[in-house]
C-alpha cells in the first residue's frame, strides 16, 4: 500500500518534502494522478504520495500589486467564477470552461496543469503568452521561475524534488489583451489537438505560445519576431514548432491549423 | 399513413414510464458488478501481445506465490476449445497459433484483486512472431463471399449507353462503447453444471457455447441475463467468450468467478464494426434516372469468422440503397485480418454500404447538376418496385414520404439555396440522406431458428416468457404493452419473466431489429390465445356465450355487463387448473420466400425507412465540423411506445453522427490498437450534438404486431452520408471516407 | 475515516488512495454509483462532494475525509422519487440505465445551481456524463422539464 500524507498546512507539506521520500508524488485534485493510479501505470515508481488538497495557503486569487496571483490549488471552476480573473484575464476563465467538464473543472487545478507539464495542458499556452511566473517553495525557501523557463522537456519541469508550486503570478499590463483558441477532439471532455494563445501589447508587440506542437508547451519567439518585423508569421511559426503524429491529429494538421489559428488571432 | 396520435384505449401507442425505469433512476437496478456471490473469485485474462504468432510457452514466474491463484489454459478445457457460433473456428483459449493482439491464452482467478493484478504481471507468453495481415485488400483468406445480380445480361449495354459515375468509399472500425463493460459471473453447480449471470443480448448463444466448451447437456447450463448497461451488438456474441472463460475458472476453482473487463481491455480485445472498402460504378441517365449498379465490397472480418458472414450478407442486401435499379451486380467478400474479430454493431453491415451508396448519390447529383434531394425522390423505391434480389415491394414503403417530411422539417430548400452562397472561414451546408433497413433475420433465418415465446397466467395478470433481452431499448415495457392489450389488461398487471435459459422458451437473440416485430408478434399471438381460453372459461363460469365475453381494463364483461375482474378469474383458473402457459412458435408470412443459395427473393419480410437532414458549419481555419441541426423522419410501422421509439431514433442517430465525425480507431503497423481509452476514442458528448427534430411515421406492416416493424438499427444507417452531403454543400468537396476528422477535411479542402 | 453520505454519518477503514467510488460501492454498499472508464471521462461515477460534482473514480478517499457526499441513492427523498427522477421517467431519459445515476446527480446539481435551463446550459452541465443510448435529447428534455417545474 502506498503511504499517503495528507498535509493540512504548508509547513506539514514541507516537512514531508524535507524528508525527500523516494518516489514522491504530489496529489492535488487527482485528475491526472488518479488516472494513472487506476490504470496501475507506473504504480511501482510511486513511493509516497503527498496530498496537498487541504493546504489552505495554496488557495485563493488576488489582484494585488500589478499582478494577478493565483494559488496553485485554484480549480478551473474557481477560475471561471473569480471576479479578478473575469476583470483582468477573462481568457483564463474561458479556457477553464473548455477543460473537461464540470466534474473535472471542480477538481483539476491550475497548479496541477502546470506541474503535470503536458504539452497539451490547456492553460499553459495562456500562461506562457501572459509571461506568467511561478512561485516555487520548499523547506529550503522560495524562488520564482518564469513560465518559459519552467518547462524543460517532455513532462519535465524546473521543479526541484523538494519543491511545490505555490502560486502562478501573471503581470497585469494595461491595454494588453490575451486571446486564445483551443482546437480539441470534441466540444467537451476533450484533449487539445492544438492550442494557441496570443497576448497583444501593441499591434506589433505580441507574445505567442502554443500547445501540442512540441514536447513542451511552447513560447513561439520566431513567430513573435515575425510579427514585430512584419514578416511571414506562418513561416516563422514553422521554425518554432515540431509537431508529431498521434492518435488525435497528424503533424501536418497541427502545423497548418496552428498557423491558421495564429493568423486569425492576430487579426 | 398517419402521424402518432394517442389512442383512447389500451397501452399500445402510449408512452408510460418504462417498467424498469424507477430502479434505474434511483440506482436500485442491479448490474453484474453490483452483485456478489459467496466465496467469489475475480477473473483476469492473459492475452497475446502480438497480432500473429506461434505460442512457444506460457512462463509462470517461479518466484511468484501462485498458491491462491487459479490458472487455466487450453489444456483445462473439458469439451471443445471453440467459441461456438457460425463456423466454430475461434478457440476459447489460443493453444498454438494466435491470430490477433489481445487474443486470450490463459486465465487467472484470485479472491484478492490486488494480488490478481500482480499475478497477471508475472505471466509471460513466449510467442514466435509471424507476419500479420492487416490490410483487408491484401488478405487471401475469404471467410465468405456473395454476389447479387439483377438482370445482369443488360449491364454492359447500360454502362455503354448511359453516363458512368464511379467512386470508392471507405469506413473504419467503430467501437460499440456501451458504458458498462463486458461483465459476467460463473457459478459452478453440484451437478457439474454451470450457471452464468451476465450482461448480454443473447443468453442462448452463451448457453450453447458453454455446452460445447464444457461438454454439458442442456439441463446442466443456465444463463441468466441481468440488467445490461448497453449492447448495440457488442454483447451479441462476445459474452460467449467471457462467459466461457469465467466458467472454466469457476469449474477449476469450484467457486464463483466474476469477470468484468476494464475499459481499455474491453476496447482492445472485443468486437467492433467491420471496416469496409466499397467500389461503386453506376450508369445514370442525364435526367437522373438510375440505370445500373456494379459494386465491389470488401469487409474486414478480423481474425475469426464469428458473425462476419451474416454482417456481410445484410450489408450486401442493402448495397443498392433505397432505390430502383434496372440492372445490378453486387459483389461482396469478407476477409481475414490479424485484428480482433469484427462483429455485430447496430446496423450490422448496412451503415457501411448505406454510407457508400448515399455518398455515391451525392457524387451523381454533382455530376448531373441535380439537387441531391430531387435525385433521391426521383429514384426512391415505391410499392411495386423490385430490389436487386427480385423482391417485389408490396406494402409499407415510405421512401418518398420520409424524404418529404424531413425536407420540410429541416427547411431544406431554403437552406440549400442560402448556404450555397456562403463565404469566409465558416461555411454552412445542409445534406440529406435516405436509408432503409430490413427488419428481422435475413431470408429464411427466422424459419430455421424457430423462435418461441409466450405468456403465462399469474394471479393478477400475465407474465411474458422469452429470452429477448432489455438492453435499454425497452423490451420489457414494449412486450408488456403488447401483451396487455391482447389480454385487455392494465400495463401494471403484466410482468416480464427473468431471462433464464433454463426456464424460458428460446425466442432467439436480441439482434436484427427483430425483437418487437418477430418476438413481440409471437407474444401478442400467445396473449391472444390466452385471452380466448380465459374468455371460454369466463363464459363457462358466468354462463354466457364465449363469443360475447371480452376483457378491457382488467375487467371481463359480456353485453356491456361487467362480470369479474381479471385477477379474480385468474386466481380461480389457477386454483382449479394449476397453470396456464401458452408458448407460440414464430409464424412466418407464407408469401415471404427467399433462396439462400441464389440470394434471390424476399430477403426481409419488410423494411423500415428513414431520412436524415444534417446541417453543418465547417470552420476552414481548423477544419472542424459543427452540427447545427439534425432532423429525422422514420417510418416504424407502428410506434408501440412513441417515447421509446424516439429514443431509439435519437440514440442511433447520435451513434451514427459519432461514426461520421469523431470515432476512429488508430492501429500501429503491428496490429496494436492505439486508442483504447474513452479519452482517446471519443464518442459524442451532449455538447457535440444539437437539439434534434424527430418525426415518427406509421405506415403499418400488415404482418407485424399492431403494424409494427423493426426499428433499432435503422437510425444508424443514414446520418453519416447526410453529413458527407452537408460538408459537400458547405465546401464543394466530397469526402468519401469517415470519420470526417479535421485531418481528412483539411486534406480535402486543400486538395 | 468519516463521511456523511446522503445525510447519514458513516465511518470506515480504508487505504487512503482507495477511490471514493470503491468505498461507496464496497465499504458502504451503495452500488448505485457506477464505473464506466476509471479515468474521469464517462461520468457514470458522478457524485457530489460538499455540493460540487466530481468523478468519484478520481477522488482518493483521503481527500473526502470529513466531507458530505451525495450519491444517486440520496436524490430521492423519503422513498419518493425527486422531481428530476420523475421527469427522467416521463421523458424517457433512461435507457440502459448505466449512465443514469451519474446523470441524475449531474442534473440534480444543475437544478440546484440556479442557471437558466437553456439547451446550451443543460448540455454543458451534463457534458461530462457520456450516454451511448439516448443521444441526450430525452435527457435534456427531462432536465428542462424538471427546471420548469421548480420555477
Amino acid at each position: 500500500m502506498i503511504p499517503v500524507t495528507s498535509a493540512r498546512s504548508l509547513s506539514e507539506a514541507y516537512a514531508i518534502l524535507h524528508q525527500r521520500p523516494r518516489g514522491l508524488r504530489v496529489l492535488a485534485g487527482g485528475t491526472d494522478l488518479m488516472v494513472a493510479v487506476n490504470a496501475r501505470a507506473g504504480l511501482d515508481r510511486i513511493g509516497h504520495v503527498l496530498d496537498i488538497w487541504k493546504v489552505p495557503e495554496l488557495r485563493g486569487i488576488s489582484g494585488a500589486g500589478g499582478s494577478l496571483r493565483i494559488g496553485a490549488l485554484t480549480t478551473y471552476t474557481e477560475l471561471m467564477r473569480s471576479r479578478e480573473i473575469a476583470t483582468h484575464l477573462p481568457a483564463l476563465a474561458l479556457v477553464s470552461r473548455e477543460v473537461g467538464a464540470w466534474a473535472i473543472q471542480n477538481r483539476g487545478t491550475i497548479g496541477g496543469n502546470v506541474c503535470n507539464a503536458s504539452p497539451a495542458g490547456d492553460t499553459l499556452p495562456l500562461l506562457l503568452a501572459a509571461e506568467a511566473t511561478f512561485l516555487l517553495g520548499g523547506p529550503r525557501g522560495e524562488r520564482t521561475v518564469a513560465a518559459h523557463e519552467f518547462f524543460v522537456g517532455y513532462r519535465k519541469t524546473a521543479l526541484g524534488a523538494d519543491e511545490l508550486l505555490l502560486r502562478v503570478d501573471i503581470p497585469l499590463i494595461e491595454k494588453s489583451h490575451l486571446v486564445y483558441r483551443k482546437v480539441g477532439t470534441r466540444k467537451a471532455q476533450s484533449i487539445s489537438r492544438t492550442i494557441v494563445a496570443v497576448r497583444k501589447l501593441a499591434p506589433r508587440d505580441v507574445r505567442i505560445a502554443a500547445g501540442c506542437v512540441a514536447p513542451i508547451p511552447l513560447r513561439c519567439r520566431n513567430a513573435e519576431k515575425a510579427v514585430a518585423a512584419g514578416g511571414d508569421v506562418r513561416a516563422a511559426l514553422e521554425q518554432d514548432i515540431t509537431p508529431i503524429d498521434d492518435v488525435r491529429a497528424t503533424a501536418v494538421y497541427r502545423s497548418r491549423v496552428t498557423g491558421n489559428v495564429l493568423l486569425r488571432l492576430l487579426g | 399513413m398517419k402521424h402518432i396520435e394517442l389512442e383512447q384505449q389500451g397501452a399500445v401507442g402510449r408512452s408510460p414510464p418504462r417498467k424498469d425505469g424507477a430502479d434505474k433512476v434511483t440506482g436500485r437496478a442491479r448490474y453484474l458488478d453490483d452483485l456478489n456471490f459467496p466465496g467469489q473469485l475475480w477473473g483476469r485474462t492473459v492475452r497475446s501481445h502480438v497480432a500473429h504468432g506461434r505460442i512457444r510457452e506460457i512462463v509462470w514466474d517461479a518466484a511468484f506465490d501462485w498458491t491462491d491463484v487459479v490458472r487455466v489454459t487450453a489444456a483445462d478445457i473439458p469439451g471443445e476449445n471453440v467459441v461456438h457460433l457460425i463456423e466454430d473456428d475461434q478457440p476459447m483459449l489460443a493453444a498454438d497459433v494466435v491470430r490477433h493482439r489481445e487474443e486470450p491464452i490463459a486465465l487467472l482467478a484470485c479472491a484478492d484483486r490486488e494480488k490478481l493484478e500482480e499475478a497477471l504481471a508475472h505471466v509471460r507468453v513466449e510467442i514466435e512472431e509471424l507476419e500479420p495481415v492487416l490490410d483487408p485488400l491484401r488478405s487471401t483468406v475469404v471467410f465468405k463471399s456473395y454476389r447479387i445480380e439483377q438482370a445482369p445480361q443488360g449491364l454492359a449495354q447500360a454502362f455503354a449507353d448511359a453516363r458512368v459515375i464511379e467512386g470508392t468509399y471507405r469506413v473504419g472500425h467503430q467501437e460499440q462503447m456501451y458504458i458498462e463493460p463486458q461483465a459476467v459471473a460463473a457459478i459452478p453447480r453440484e451437478d457439474g453444471g454451470i450457471t452464468i449471470y451476465g450482461s448480454m443480448q443473447c443468453p442462448f448463444y452463451v448457453h450453447r457455447a458453454l455446452q460445447r466448451l464444457l461438454r454439458l447437456d442442456d439441463s446442466q447450463v443456465a444463463v441468466i441475463q441481468v440488467v445490461t448497461g448497453g449492447g448495440f451488438g457488442g454483447k451479441e456474441d462476445y459474452p460467449s467468450v467471457i462467459s466461457g472463460h469465467a466458467a472454466l475458472l469457476a469449474r477449476k476453482a469450484r467457486r464463483p468467478v466474476k469477470m468484468i473487463y476494464k475499459r481499455e481491455e474491453d476496447v482492445a480485445a472485443t468486437t467492433k464494426r467491420h471496416p469496409a472498402v466499397m467500389k461503386y460504378r453506376t450508369a445514370v441517365e442525364a435526367d437522373g434516372t438510375l440505370v445500373a449498379l456494379e459494386a465491389e465490397i470488401v469487409m474486414d472480418g478480423g481474425a475469426y469468422v464469428t458473425l462476419s458472414p451474416v454482417v456481410a450478407s445484410r450489408g450486401v442486401l442493402h448495397a443498392g440503397g433505397a432505390y430502383r435499379w434496372r440492372h445490378a451486380r453486387i459483389d461482396c467478400r469478407v476477409v481475414q485480418t490479424h485484428t480482433p474479430p469484427n462483429g455485430a454493431f447496430r446496423g450490422f453491415g448496412v451503415p457501411q454500404t448505406m454510407f457508400a451508396i448515399e455518398s455515391h448519390m451525392e457524387r451523381v447529383a454533382v455530376a448531373l447538376g441535380i439537387d441531391p434531394l430531387e435525385l433521391r425522390r426521383k429514384n426512391a423505391l415505391q410499392i411495386g418496385d423490385e430490389l436487386p434480389t427480385g423482391q417485389k415491394l408490396t406494402s409499407s414503403v415510405s421512401a418518398r414520404e420520409v424524404l418529404d417530411v424531413v425536407a420540410a422539417r429541416s427547411d431544406y430548400a431554403r437552406k440549400r439555396k442560402e448556404y450555397g452562397r456562403s463565404v469566409g472561414e465558416k461555411r454552412r451546408g445542409i445534406g440529406i440522406s435516405l436509408a432503409f433497413h430490413g427488419a428481422g433475420f435475413t431470408g429464411t433465418g427466422e424459419v430455421k431458428l424457430k423462435p418461441r415465446a409466450g405468456v403465462e397466467l399469474t394471479d393478477r395478470g400475465a407474465r411474458v416468457l422469452s429470452v429477448s433481452t432489455d438492453i435499454g431499448q425497452g423490451t420489457i415495457t414494449v412486450f408488456s404493452q403488447m401483451a396487455a392489450d391482447a389480454l385487455g389488461l392494465a400495463l401494471d398487471d403484466v410482468e416480464v419473466a427473468e431471462n433464464d435459459t433454463s426456464k424460458m422458451p428460446d425466442s432467439g437473440p436480441t439482434v436484427a431489429s427483430r425483437t418487437t416485430m418477430v418476438v413481440g408478434g409471437t407474444i401478442t399471438r400467445a396473449a391472444a390465445a390466452m385471452a380466448r381460453i380465459l374468455q371460454g372459461y369466463v363464459a363457462q363460469v358466468h354462463d354466457v356465450p364465449a363469443a360475447e365475453v371480452s376483457c378491457a381494463g382488467g375487467i371481463f364483461s359480456a353485453r356491456g355487463r361487467a362480470l369479474a375482474p381479471f385477477a379474480a378469474i385468474a386466481k380461480r383458473y389457477l386454483q382449479e387448473r394449476g397453470s396456464l402457459r401458452i408458448i407460440e412458435n414464430y409464424r412466418h408470412p407464407p408469401e415471404i420466400r427467399f433462396d439462400d443459395a441464389t440470394y434471390r427473393g424476399d430477403a426481409y419480410p419488410c423494411y423500415g425507412w428513414a431520412a436524415t437532414a444534417v446541417e453543418v458549419e465547417v470552420d476552414l481555419d481548423t477544419y472542424e465540423i459543427s452540427l447545427l441541426d439534425v432532423s429525422t423522419a422514420t417510418d416504424v410501422g407502428r410506434a408501440i411506445h412513441p417515447v421509446l421509439a424516439e429514443g431509439q431514433v435519437e440514440g442511433g442517430t447520435v451513434q451514427a453522427l459519432g461514426y461520421a465525425l469523431l470515432e476512429e480507431h488508430v492501429w500501429d503497423q503491428r496490429g496494436r490498437l492505439l486508442n483504447t481509452r474513452m479519452q482517446n476514442y471519443v464518442i459524442p458528448t451532449a455538447l457535440d450534438v444539437p437539439r434534434m427534430h424527430t418525426t415518427l411515421l406509421e405506415n403499418p406492416y400488415p404482418s407485424g404486431p399492431y403494424g409494427a416493424k423493426g426499428l433499432g438499427e435503422l437510425p444508424m444507417d443514414g446520418p453519416a452520408p447526410a453529413v458527407v452531403g452537408a460538408v459537400l454543400h458547405a465546401t464543394g468537396k466530397l469526402i468519401p471516407e469517415i470519420p470526417l476528422s479535421p485531418d481528412r477535411v483539411m486534406r480535402a479542402v486543400l486538395s | 475515516m468519516k463521511l456523511t453520505v446522503n445525510g447519514v454519518p458513516r465511518s470506515f477503514e480504508a487505504p487512503p488512495l482507495k477511490r471514493l467510488l470503491d468505498v461507496l460501492r464496497e465499504d458502504l454498499g451503495l452500488t448505485g454509483t457506477k464505473e464506466g472508464c476509471g479515468e474521469g471521462e464517462c461520468g457514470a461515477c458522478s457524485v457530489l462532494i460538499d455540493g460540487e460534482l466530481v468523478n468519484s473514480c478520481l477522488v482518493a478517499v483521503c481527500q473526502a475525509d470529513g466531507c458530505s457526499v451525495l450519491t444517486v441513492e440520496g436524490v430521492a427523498r423519503n422513498g419518493d422519487l425527486a422531481p428530476v427522477q420523475k421527469c427522467f421517467l416521463d421523458r424517457g431519459g433512461a435507457q440502459c440505465g448505466i449512465c443514469t445515476p451519474g446523470m441524475i446527480v449531474a442534473a440534480h446539481r444543475f437544478l440546484e445551481c440556479g442557471l437558466p435551463a437553456t439547451n446550451e446550459n443543460v448540455r454543458e452541465a451534463i457534458a461530462g456524463n457520456l450516454c451511448r443510448c439516448t443521444g441526450y435529447a430525452k435527457i435534456v428534455e427531462a432536465i428542462q422539464l424538471a427546471a420548469g417545474q421548480r420555477s
